[in-house]
């Protein structure tokens, strides 16, 4: 009688499912997977050494190259850490222009999510849809930050500048004629707050565009409904966060239980699953756009009404304005100063958690008392669910497989850093 | 809500907490290396602790801890000195065991967060491992081990995750080059990949500096830390006039 043994498959890196360039071992027996054996690292960038080696502010662009659809969340952290070092609170207007960002990422992540993850199991119209919205809320970070992805935008202290009075307006040209850009032009004739006002306007509507799309859909619940449970228990022993965590019906979310920057004054809910599949986090990160778009809002409202300050005006941290270093030598030291050396940030060591799109991001930073962090740790939610990968797709069918990578909202840039 | 979870720690771990401090509303205790594993699964299931989740492991390499590349601090008449000093020939001031082993753990149910340390020697870092208390630190351990050398006991698959295979060294460890050792390109001669020493030069661009004066003390009110700050020079000069 012939022997059966298992059959081992390599699936990846390069593999259109993969997100990016997971590797995975997969010990098949039949079309069924028996173990899975993740291997990653193949973006390992060293990011934690590389900020040891640079002053403060020189990190925060790699903090956008981490999980690069979530960009502004990541710099989020670092930046919230920097500052509980030492000590400092940003203006009020800051922390709104923070948080409504903040929202605005959690959207952009949360469709890419949607776009690719429908696309990994057969779905091809969401995605297009997904991408359409996307391009306005890049518009919107290139009009504060002059790029569309890795803004560099919150600095220690407050952000960079203050939101444009005017928002950037298409140009004829030999691909659109004046009747087409005007109609482009259309929600750009205010501010940047008046376009993301507009944008929240329709953004709900769009959002059931996506669940007619799939919600009910008789193809998209076989693929997800009963794929990749976990349990309460088990998610909080894999160390799971986020909508990966609520999923599983574990309320549970930083902006609301450990509250920071302007969280405790907004208005939201918290969507939580009750049968931790792949359709039920499918369902809360459905419902976390429209409450997030729901905190854009009351953020707009608020920073209508209230013009201010958007960096703190303590220039050890800070940079003078550009008019004042044109006149003032003070100005011009501390410019020169802050761009050349940094600040020295009081010995110490911070935790800093925020509510990432995925879930728990945590900046762990420890300083002697230098320019330069003596280690920062880069606490990344992707990481710890995937090293869960095994777990969620024993005995489930090859095709499963890229279901589950799919739910778990997997970016390589912070899963190997 | 820091101070009751101080207060639960000492009289639930007794002798086996070494230190506990208190720092920027967060709680770090330490630990001895062979109380972990008894210590760990009281924190999971003490009533009044409850941390169900281990959100990260970590390990600080403090090999190079409070040393600067630039003396900043004895400005005078002859000014700043212009080159810069290796890091890696100045002496440790770091008196401790080497590495810090640091976990961070997250209680669901009391919403509270503690960081527990364990030192561990350079000679032999070993330390065990805490997966039968939270399944979830598999990956962390595994990452620890790639860029530290930490050897984590009873880990049932400890494998280098995040480095190339066939990699050598540990790479997050403060005497391990910035730039690394070796290199590799693809020979088309031999027709596959070859590693080579590294041919670009180690530099810094900007210098390590500490700064410890009080022009460095950052507060969101400079002017009340600058008043103080002068309260309490005072203060000692009184004291010192008096003693």
């Amino acid at each position: 009688m012939a022997e059966i043994r298992n059959y081992t498959v390599n699936f990846g890196p390069q593999h259109p499912a993969a997100h990016g360039v997971l590797r995975l071992i997969l010990e098949m027996d039949g079309e069924t997977v028996v173990r899975a054996d993740p291997h990653i690292g193949l973006l390992h960038r060293a990011t934690e050494k590389l900020a040891e080696s640079k002053p403060f502010n020189q990190s925060i662009g790699y903090m956008d190259r981490l999980d690069y659809v979530s960009m502004m969340c990541n710099e989020h952290a670092y930046v919230m850490a920097i500052e509980k070092l030492m000590g400092i609170k940003p203006p009020k207007r800051a922390q709104y222009i923070r948080v409504m960002f903040a929202e605005i990422t959690r959207i952009l992540n949360h469709l890419m999510w949607l776009g690719a993850h429908g696309l990994d199991i057969g779905a091809m119209t969401v995605f297009l849809y997904a991408f359409r919205e996307r391009e306005s809320l890049m518009d919107a970070y290139e009009a504060v930050s002059g790029a569309r992805m890795h803004a560099t935008y919150f600095r220690p202290g407050g952000v960079y500048r203050d939101l444009p009075e005017k928002m950037p307006q298409y140009k004829v040209s030999k691909f659109s004629n004046q009747k087409k850009v005007d109609e482009l032009n259309q929600n750009r004739q205010g501010s940047l707050l008046d376009y993301l006002w507009d944008f929240t306007e329709t953004f709900p509507d769009r959002v059931d565009e996506y669940e007619t799309l799939l919600t009910d859909n008789r193809i998209w619940k076989q693929r997800t409904v009963g794929v990749g449970v976990v349990s309460p228990e088990r998610a909080l022993q894999l160390g799971f966060s986020g909508p990966m965590l609520r999923g599983s019906g574990v309320e549970w979310d930083l902006r609301r239980k450990q509250p920071y920057e302007v969280y405790p004054e907004l208005e939201f809910d918290i969507p939580v699953g009750s049968k931790g599949d792949c359709y039920d986090r499918y369902l809360v990160r459905m419902e976390e756009m429209r409450q997030s778009n729901k905190i854009i809002r009351q953020c707009i409202e608020w920073l209508k009404e209230n013009p201010g300050p958007v960096m703190l005006d303590n220039h050890k941290v800070t940079p003078p304005n550009r008019e004042a270093m044109k006149n003032d030598m003070e100005a011009l030291i501390h410019h020169f100063k802050l761009f050349t050396e940094g600040y020295c940030v009081p010995e110490g060591e911070v935790y800093q958690a925020i509510e990432h799109p995925k879930g728990e991001f945590g900046i762990y930073l420890t300083s002697d008392g230098a320019n330069k962090p003596y280690r920062l740790k880069i606490r990344a939610p992707g990481f710890a669910h995937l090293s869960a990968m095994n777990e969620m797709v024993k005995g489930h069918m090859l095709a499963d497989v890229v279901a589950v990578i799919g739910t778990q909202d997997i970016v390589f840039g912070e899963i190997d850093r | 809500m820091v101070n009751a979870l101080v207060e639960q720690l000492g009289n639930l771990l007794g002798d086996q907490m070494i230190a506990c401090e208190q720092a920027f509303d967060e709680v770090t205790i330490e630990v001895a290396k062979d109380d972990l594993v008894d210590v760990a699964m009281q924190l999971r299931d003490q009533d009044g602790l409850q941390f169900e989740q281990l959100i990260d492991l970590t390990v600080v390499d403090y090999l190079q801890y409070g040393l600067d590349e630039w003396a900043t601090d004895e400005a005078t008449g002859s000014g700043f000195s212009r080159g810069r000093k290796d890091i890696s020939e100045s002496k440790p001031k770091w008196s401790r065991e080497r590495f810090a082993v640091v976990y961070h753990l997250l209680s669901i149910s009391l919403n509270q967060r503690l960081r527990v340390k364990v030192f561990i020697g350079e000679n032999r870092p070993t330390i065990p491992s805490v997966i039968s208390v939270w399944n979830g630190v598999d990956w962390f351990e595994r990452e620890a081990f790639d860029l530290f050398g930490i050897l984590f006991e009873g880990h049932p698959d400890l494998r280098r995750l995040l480095t190339d295979y066939g990699f050598v060294g540990h790479p997050f460890r403060k005497d391990f080059p910035l730039i690394g050792n070796v290199e590799m390109r693809f020979d088309a001669k031999q027709n596959r990949c070859v590693y080579e020493p590294v041919s670009i030069q180690p530099r810094v661009l900007v210098p390590k500096v500490i700064r410890e004066n009080e022009d460095t003390i950052y507060v969101s009110d400079p002017q009340s830390l600058k008043e103080s700050l002068k309260q309490a020079q005072k203060g000692e000069s009184k004291d010192s006039v008096n003693g």
